[in-house]
């Protein structure tokens, strides 16, 4: 049994043994490699994987520069030896069997070298098992949820660049629309097993450094996986058209050493403890609308606004208008429905797995109470619990 | 062409009404081109002004011009135009032009089919352009269209998109068996299947790809129909069904459709490098080889488009070694051009230079396809930035210089004028320039990280997408200098020679500049003057 | 005579494009059947018997997990009972899925499987399930809703994990029969 770090070296020296069959692909591949500086490469990640991955990059770049200079080459020598002014008479020849048959197997031959390290890379790729954790990645329009299977351990990771740096009334940042609130978080030197799984369109989860890419389909799962070499924090974004804000779904990967992995996992075990203290707390108390409105505004604008706008005016029938809606001005139940709960095969999402009691019930009161809709309801976090 | 316009309608009528009765009812081959060429010519610049909104968006980071949502319309309409109405009708166009006359056919097979398939374009496109206006916007989910996106999420305006599909299918499929029954019944005596120019070879096999292919695009839009409004789940999870089939199927249709539009254009490149190096080309037998491999292997390659879907490694692997050997017909092509050009007698006139740019370009274009076939490397380039690169250059220097390249080379031959050489070459250079400042860099920004389909990119991809929306801002206006340069060809110029071209040869060259209203009425015999073999020159 | 020979060869033609219009839809049963074949999608097959337990050949061990995962619009909670179980082939298990009824009204909801990697779906056999037929619970109701499943030796040697996932779907509002009551 190799381990997947062995097998990695040893298909290195199998690449290194075809890059020295071909001094020409050698020299193109350092040339390449040269010219290539950071901005112009592929990323070359942090895993062994993606070295390997932009190692084949820089094999096929550097057969497809040498097969170009011979070709490009013989047609720009033509052009200045083969002009009328110099050669006013043609040749007459149109065909040459030997070297028609030449070139075609000299092209098979290329394609069997680059074919090489491109299939045992992508077995590897495709070993998924002997994980030494599993992240479960759900994707839903335009934000990603990891649980951590075996822990009981899940939280959303929201887009978080402000708003006004998107609208250029802020500079903007160095990680401009690459933030989140809260990270995805991994330890180093584990073998990490993905699934990514949908609610709604078809995503894909995309972190460069590691060389994963991995669609998310609803009804679904899919498995990739990674062992990250050093810690840091790595960012990708969401690349598979998904709608209005496909550009605003980052992916953002904060992987710390082993130790420090343990210790964050234990802690997210004491905040969710202490996070359902004050829940207990909020519930038992009861809210005035001074209090609720101002709260639940900030959900609103964070939460709710891009598809249904600040004003409440919605877009369009897709996104229905909240100010004088039929639903929040119409029966709490079924407004409390629509919030928990989401419509089936619409954007409209299921909050209840991502707001806490007090925040559906003070986004409901805003909703019910703002833009005209003055119905005076006020919604208690103990209905939201209840409703639970 | 106003010369032919008593001919076709005798009767004396309102002017402006016998205008539109001849365009209307039509069943002339050159007329029904040249109405085919001035949609295509129409679409492209309306496709074109959708991408300058999508490449002036895409200037600067941060949210200027467009809403996120008005975005994704403009890039799938970009798409979808171009595919559909910039490039498909072109090649229609030149194949209802020059097959007759090159065949040695006094017109189409079918010619009342054959204005029946145009006519119902202008319909299709306006159905789909108009959603524009329509509430909801128009489609916003890309060219492919991806379910479950187009469908349960999928604007209102999406019912239209697919009734325009509809029809776009019909007028090719219509389109592609007129050309097919036109060249398996109305070659002159003596034209032979293995005599026929290199366009017309390719081009019937194009448009077997397009019976076989349209009509299961038909089927997938007709599922994503049914999913909207009559209960099925042919792509639904919860009813049984699987988005991702809706990507098999697609790409069934979507992976010929690419080749389907750059096999007229190998044709294109293989009537004009022999011309202007003045040397018969090199390997006809394996130029049609290699065309009918490339069409079938088309059919076996379409995964490659899907390897992050999740498929098995033996999917995976088979994906990626049929990819890979498309490499080597393509490859076959591009040394038999250079060796068409090898110890020729070169001159370098503007459908040459386009050739030339064509050929150049498209194995760049070739090259990245190499390269994304690699299924670990694909995972890294799948859908970023690279990947718009690496189609750009398939198909703008591919599908769209091979079309110019073309016009410049027949156009002296539909308007009995030569076009401005001067101009001509100036368009020649700019467009190149601008072709690689805007696509070029696009590769980088893949490399980098760059997702497509984005209104809005992280900062670190400034300096290449600004680069790009010079080129294509620069791009835009050289086809304005094109458009100029064909009206001025059509409105007068140094009178045309039959031959136009001293190294021309095929039977397209001995009917009179302006081609006539009506040429081989009575077929050539070529027995004993094999079209493809023969040696006289204008000299 | 070119006249007969022209319309023979149209109507060829066209009798090939009608007949790939057709393909389109064939492509559908065909895609099933080659993902029952090749575990392409990762689907699981519906009902099966177990013809009693084989004899474990070796001492393998398969670890399976289990997911959950509610659609948007269906209001219920809906988890797995235990998150891994570790099998040996030939073996039946019975696992739980917990399902509760949040609303204040009757539900009925689907629940789709899927398999990663998709080999191991060709190799997991179903002798019961929730999922064969559509569950349904009136208000604040709650259930455990079983599984029961052997895993085949026939499982390739490489697979020592895998996953099985059930997405839980509201039945009464299928994409087709869409009511505008937003």
């Amino acid at each position: 049994m190799q381990t997947p770090r062995e097998r990695a070296a040893r298909s290195k020296t199998s690449d290194a043994v075809w890059l020295k069959n071909g001094l020409v692909i050698s020299l193109l591949w350092g040339f390449s490699h040269i010219c290539a500086a950071n901005v112009l490469d592929l990323r070359e990640g942090v895993t062994d994987m993606s070295h390997r991955v932009q190692n084949l990059h820089h094999i096929s770049l550097g057969v497809c520069i040498g097969i170009g200079i011979i070709v490009f080459g013989a047609m720009i020598y033509s052009v200045f030896a083969h002009r009328r002014s110099r050669n006013p008479t043609p040749a007459r020849f149109h065909e040459n069997t030997l070297v028609e048959v030449t070139w075609t197997v000299i092209a098979s031959l290329i394609l069997v070298i680059m074919a090489v390290p491109a299939t045992t890379a992508l077995m590897d790729i495709e070993d998924n098992s002997d994980a030494d954790l599993t992240v479960l990645i759900t994707a839903s329009q335009w934000k990603w949820h990891y649980q951590y299977v075996d822990a009981d351990i899940g939280f959303y990771s929201n887009f978080a660049t402000p708003r006004g740096q998107i609208e250029n009334t802020e500079p903007k940042g160095e990680n401009y629309l690459l933030e989140v609130d809260k990270p995805l978080v991994l330890p180093t030197n584990k073998k990490v097993r993905f699934l990514t799984t949908s609610n709604d369109v078809i995503h894909s989860w995309w972190v460069p450094d590691f060389a994963v890419k991995q669609d998310a389909i609803p009804g679904f799962i899919n498995e990739a996986w990674t062992r990250v070499n050093e810690p840091g924090l790595y960012r990708g974004q969401c690349t598979e058209l998904c709608g209005k804000d496909h550009a605003f779904m980052p992916v953002v990967v904060e992987v710390r050493p082993e130790e420090e992995f343990d210790a964050w996992l234990e802690d997210q075990r004491l905040a969710i403890a202490l996070t359902s203290e004050t829940a207990v707390a909020d519930r038992n108390k009861q809210w005035t609308i001074a209090e609720l409105q101002p709260m639940g505004e900030e959900v609103y604008v964070s939460h709710c606004a891009t598809c249904h706008q600040p004003d409440g005016m919605g877009q369009g029938s897709k996104y229905p208008a909240l100010a004088g809606g039929a639903i929040t001005t119409g029966s709490i139940e079924e407004h409390m429905d629509r919030v928990m709960n989401g419509k089936a095969f619409t954007e409209m999402q299921a909050w209840a797995p991502q707001l806490s009691d007090l925040e559906i019930a003070a986004v409901m009161t805003y909703e019910r109470n703002a833009w005209g809709n003055d119905t005076g309801d006020i919604i208690q976090p103990m209905t939201i619990y209840q409703a639970r | 062409m106003s010369a032919h316009a008593e001919d076709a309608i005798p009767r004396q009528r309102h002017p402006l009404i016998s205008f539109a009765a001849r365009w209307l009812l039509t069943t002339n081959h050159k007329e029904i081109g040249t109405l085919y060429l001035c949609l295509s010519f129409t679409l492209f610049f309306i496709a074109g002004a959708l991408a300058m909104g999508v490449r002036a968006e895409l200037f600067a980071p941060g949210l200027q011009l467009v809403s996120p949502n008005f975005y994704n319309q403009l890039v799938t309409l970009h798409g979808l135009v171009m595919v559909f109405g910039a490039v498909m009708p072109a090649f229609v166009g030149l194949a209802n032009w020059m097959i007759p006359m090159m065949i040695g056919a006094p017109d189409m097979a079918l010619p009342r089919l054959n204005n029946f398939s145009f006519w119902i374009l202008p319909f299709a496109f306006t159905l789909l352009l108009s959603s524009l206006f329509m509430e909801g916007g128009a489609p916003n989910f890309g060219w492919t269209f991806y379910a479950p996106l187009s469908t349960t999420y999928g604007p209102p305006s999406t019912d239209y998109f697919i009734l325009g599909v509809h029809m776009m299918g019909v007028s090719s499929v219509l389109g592609a068996i007129n050309i097919i029954v036109t060249i398996f019944n109305l070659r002159a005596p003596g034209m032979t299947l293995m005599k026929m120019p290199l366009f017309v070879w390719t081009w019937l096999i194009t448009a077997f790809m397009l019976i076989m292919v349209m009509p299961v695009l038909a089927g997938v839009v007709t599922m994503m129909l049914t999913d909207r409004h009559f209960g099925t789940s042919f792509f639904q999870a919860a009813g049984g069904g699987d988005p991702v089939m809706f990507q098999h199927i697609f790409w069934f249709f979507g992976h010929p459709e690419v080749y389907i539009m750059i096999l007229p254009g190998f044709g294109i490149a293989s009537q004009i490098i022999p011309t202007f190096a003045r040397k018969k080309l090199f390997g006809y037998k394996s130029m049609v080889i290699a065309t009918s491999s490339i069409a079938f292997l088309s059919f076996i390659v379409w995964g490659h488009h899907m390897f992050t879907t999740g498929m098995p490694l033996v999917a995976q692997l088979f994906f990626m070694y049929a990819t890979m050997l498309i490499a080597v017909p393509t490859g076959v092509k591009v040394f038999n051009w250079v060796s068409t050009m090898w110890r020729g007698s070169l001159t370098f006139e503007t459908p040459m230079l386009f050739a030339l740019g064509f050929v150049i370009m498209f194995t760049i274009g070739g090259f990245s396809g190499l390269m994304l076939a690699l299924v670990p490397a694909d995972f890294q380039y799948h859908d970023t930035f690279f990947v718009v690169a690496h189609f750009h250059y398939v198909l703008y220097p591919g599908a769209i210089f091979s079309t110019m390249a073309a016009v410049y080379y027949w156009l002296p031959k539909w308007t009995g004028h030569m076009y401005d050489e001067r101009l001509g070459k100036i368009h020649f250079w700019t467009a190149s320039i601008a072709v690689n400042l805007t696509f070029f860099p696009m590769h980088f920004s893949g490399l980098a990280g760059m997702p497509r389909r984005i209104v809005d990119y992280p900062v670190q991809f400034t300096d290449f997408n600004m680069v790009s929306s010079i080129g294509a801002g620069l791009l835009g206006l050289t086809q304005v200098l094109f458009l100029y340069i064909v009206v001025k060809t059509i409105r007068g110029g140094e009178p045309a020679t039959d031959r136009v071209w001293e190294g021309a040869e095929g039977l397209e060259w001995t009917v009179p500049s302006p081609a006539p209203h009506h040429t081989f009425q009575t077929p050539p015999d070529l027995h004993g003057d094999l079209v493809t073999e023969t040696s006289v020159r204008a000299e | 005579m070119i006249r007969s020979r022209k319309l023979k060869h149209t109507a060829l033609l066209v009798l090939l494009a009608v007949g790939m219009f057709g393909f389109a839809f064939a492509l559908v049963p065909l895609y099933t059947v080659f993902c029952e074949l090749t575990g392409l999608n990762g689907r699981t097959a519906g009902q099966e018997s177990y013809a009693g337990p084989v004899v474990a050949a070796s001492d393998r061990q398969i670890t399976i997990q289990f997911l959950a995962h509610v659609g948007n619009g269906m209001p219920w909670e809906f988890r797995p009972t235990e998150h891994r179980l570790q099998v040996r082939p030939g073996e039946m298990h019975t696992t739980m899925f917990y399902a509760r009824n949040r609303a204040t009204r009757t539900v009925a909801g689907q629940a789709v499987p899927s398999v990663t990697p998709g080999q191991a779906a060709l190799h997991l056999h179903k002798i019961e399930c929730f999922c064969f037929t559509q569950q349904e619970l009136d208000a604040g109701e709650e259930m455990e809703m079983p599984v029961a499943f052997y895993v085949d030796e026939d499982l390739p040697k490489e697979i020592r994990t895998f996953s099985l996932s059930y997405t839980l779907f509201p039945v009464d509002s299928t994409p087709g029969t869409k009511v505008a009551d937003n």
